[in-house]
């Protein structure tokens, strides 16, 4: 069985970004990192290859600085290892990027697949959902956990009265959130391997998707708003003006 | 431009964000049709003003959440050319699902909107605004408190209509959350702890104080990767839970990027912590540089004066 992991290199949290001449600018960005939520994705899919066995296929649809994360997660287990090469991320819709990524997962043969709840460039959480619609699988956000259990899984999810247990089967998406178990570092064996696993680098048209035109066309990026700076005050006496303010001045209370 | 509206709601009814989705659509001069899934606030949504229609939706599938169902089952009424729905954790989930189903374009979390279909949004967690253009049928979510609501006064027919999907998924065992507390994703005003309160049992006197204010209690990710009491669900930031209340109050919290990342877009930030330099005071309104132990029961003592 094919366990496919959708992974996304994103700018790491800690990076800067700027923009400039209208975009973010891509080469000031300091360090490049798997998206957060994917490293859960990941890790729960290597849970589930142990205990009941499977591949793991990692796969990204990005630029060839992409390949990086992919030898990153093959240091920590993953098996087979597909990179879609494409440029210009930005520049591509949701439904474009979902039907790479759908290609690739069929090419691959997977019926079960992981992936982040959102990415930290796009903080979108379309692809989970969209991914499941166009394989015509179901899909379960927000998961924590999954196990196998007869006749397909079960997901740990989030639901508005706490959590929930749900059942579901193959072919089935999981959209992760921050799972509950630690996240497993590669060692030094695992690091050695990875550097020797080959690539199986691809264009979209090499799966057969003509990507089409975006229907979504980039304007412009924009640093966020300033926020007028703030006032401070010194020692716990301040809380009776900081209240008064906050009823008067900002009408919150 | 025909819009349809999916409504926003819980258990309890329509959440604030279905108004301001109306609020939106009516300022780029939609006509909008608001769906309520599994009929739920039908009566309250047809009572704000400039809802030309509410359709209520009536199906099992919306016994049980799941999204690609009930996207399926509102796909034959959402007839407008632009969908909008709560940048929620269900409505992103249903958008995405549903924009799938038609091969159309999906943008999230938008927090601007303009005629001609201009929209903005806040990428790489805030660190960027995106400002983009769509051509065609698209399907956009909004954030939260970003557009003013529309106004109560209207007097839309409601009609009911049954439709339901194909479910995949049951659901096995539901587990209760720890506490009854309200959800900070539900909540206007949101008082937030971190490692800096010294011990989970100290989180009592943010609860205390919630319950005055009518807020939800949250958590930095170092309190609750700490301590076992503190749940996952408490936490803001980057891979903790997005948040734009009106009042975020943060005690004990240094304000490291990717807790930002998760509040920095509150409308208005009070920071307590006794460090003058830490980095939460940089998005706070206003700062209060001093412990918790002598700022909380101050704080409770004037709060209890209102
Ligand atoms: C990939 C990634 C994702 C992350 N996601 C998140 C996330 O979603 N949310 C999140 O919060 N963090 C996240 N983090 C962690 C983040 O980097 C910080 O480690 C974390 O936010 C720190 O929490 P804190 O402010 O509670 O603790 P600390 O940094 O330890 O700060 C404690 C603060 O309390 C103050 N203090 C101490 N004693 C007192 C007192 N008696 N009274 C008043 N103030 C006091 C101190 O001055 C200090 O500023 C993430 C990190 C990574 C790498
Ligand atoms: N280009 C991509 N390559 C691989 N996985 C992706 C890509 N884009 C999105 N994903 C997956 O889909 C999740 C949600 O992404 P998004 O819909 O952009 O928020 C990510 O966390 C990844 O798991």
């Amino acid at each position: 069985m094919a366990i496919g992991v959708l992974l996304k290199q994103v700018p790491d949290t800690t990076a800067k970004i700027g923009v400039s001449g209208g975009r973010v600018d891509e080469s000031a960005v300091s360090k490049w990192s798997m998206s957060p939520y994917d490293e859960y994705a990941l890790e729960s899919a290597l849970k589930l290859k142990e205990s009941s066995g499977g591949d793991v296929v990692a796969i990204t649809c990005g630029p060839a600085r992409a390949g990086k994360m992919l030898t990153d997660a093959a240091a920590v287990g993953a098996d087979t290892l597909m990179h879609v090469q494409i440029d210009g991320q930005d520049s591509i819709d949701s439904t474009q990027i979902q039907s790479v990524l759908v290609a690739a997962l069929e090419k691959a043969g997977c019926e079960v697949v992981f992936c982040g709840k959102q990415a930290a460039d796009t903080n979108g959480g379309s692809t989970g959902p969209g991914v499941a619609m166009l394989m015509g699988a179901s899909c379960v956000s927000h998961v924590s956990e999954v196990s196998a259990d007869a006749g397909g899984y079960t997901a740990l999810r989030a639901s508005s009265g706490g959590a929930e247990r749900v059942h579901v089967s193959a072919p089935c998406v999981f959209a992760f959130d921050k799972g509950l178990e630690e996240l497993r570092r590669p060692n030094v064996r695992g690091i050695m391997m990875a550097k020797k696993k080959v690539i199986e680098t691809v264009s979209p048209e090499d799966l057969g998707v003509s990507m089409g035109e975006s229907r979504v066309t980039v304007i412009s990026h924009s640093p966020p708003p300033e926020k007028p700076p703030g006032q401070k005050f010194e020692g716990a006496d301040s809380v009776a003006t900081v209240v008064s303010k906050l009823r008067d001045e900002a009408n919150v209370i | 431009m025909d819009v349809t509206v999916i409504a926003d709601s819980t258990a309890d009814g329509l959440t604030p964000v279905t108004a301001q989705l109306v609020g939106a659509a009516a300022s780029i001069g939609g006509n909008t049709t608001v769906l309520c899934p599994g009929g739920v606030g039908a009566a309250e949504a047809a009572s704000i003003s400039s809802v030309s229609k509410v359709v209520s939706v009536e199906g099992d599938c919306f016994g049980t959440y799941e999204g690609g169902a009930w996207a399926t089952a509102l796909d034959s009424q959402a007839t407008g050319d632009l969908v909008l729905a709560a940048a929620s954790p269900r409505g992103r989930d249903i958008a995405s699902s549903l924009a799938a189903l038609r091969k159309i374009p999906v943008i999230q979390d938008a927090t601007g909107l303009e005629a001609g279909l201009v929209v903005s949004r806040p990428i790489y967690s805030g660190k960027a605004m995106e400002t983009s253009n769509v051509d065609g049928p698209c399907v956009i979510t909004l954030r939260a408190n970003a557009f003013d609501a529309a106004p109560d006064g209207g007097t839309a027919d409601i009609s009911t209509v049954n439709q339901t999907a194909d479910m995949s998924l049951a659901v096995k065992e539901a587990i209760a959350k720890a506490s009854e507390r309200l959800d900070v994703t539900e909540a206007d005003i949101i008082i937030s702890g971190g490692r800096g309160m010294g011990e989970p049992s100290n989180f009592s006197h943010l609860n205390e104080i919630a319950d005055m204010i009518g807020a939800a209690v949250g958590a930095s990710r170092a309190a609750v990767d700490t301590w076992e009491e503190i749940p996952h669900s408490m936490q803001v930031g980057q891979t903790g839970k997005t948040v734009t209340p009106s009042l975020y109050i943060a005690v004990g919290i240094s304000g490291a990027i990717q807790h930002l990342a998760g509040m920095k877009t509150s409308k208005y930030i009070v920071a307590i912590n006794k460090d003058p330099d830490a980095p939460i005071f940089g998005v706070a309104d206003y700062g209060i540089v001093a412990t918790w132990e002598d700022a909380l029961p101050a704080l409770k003592t004037e709060l209890a004066k209102l």
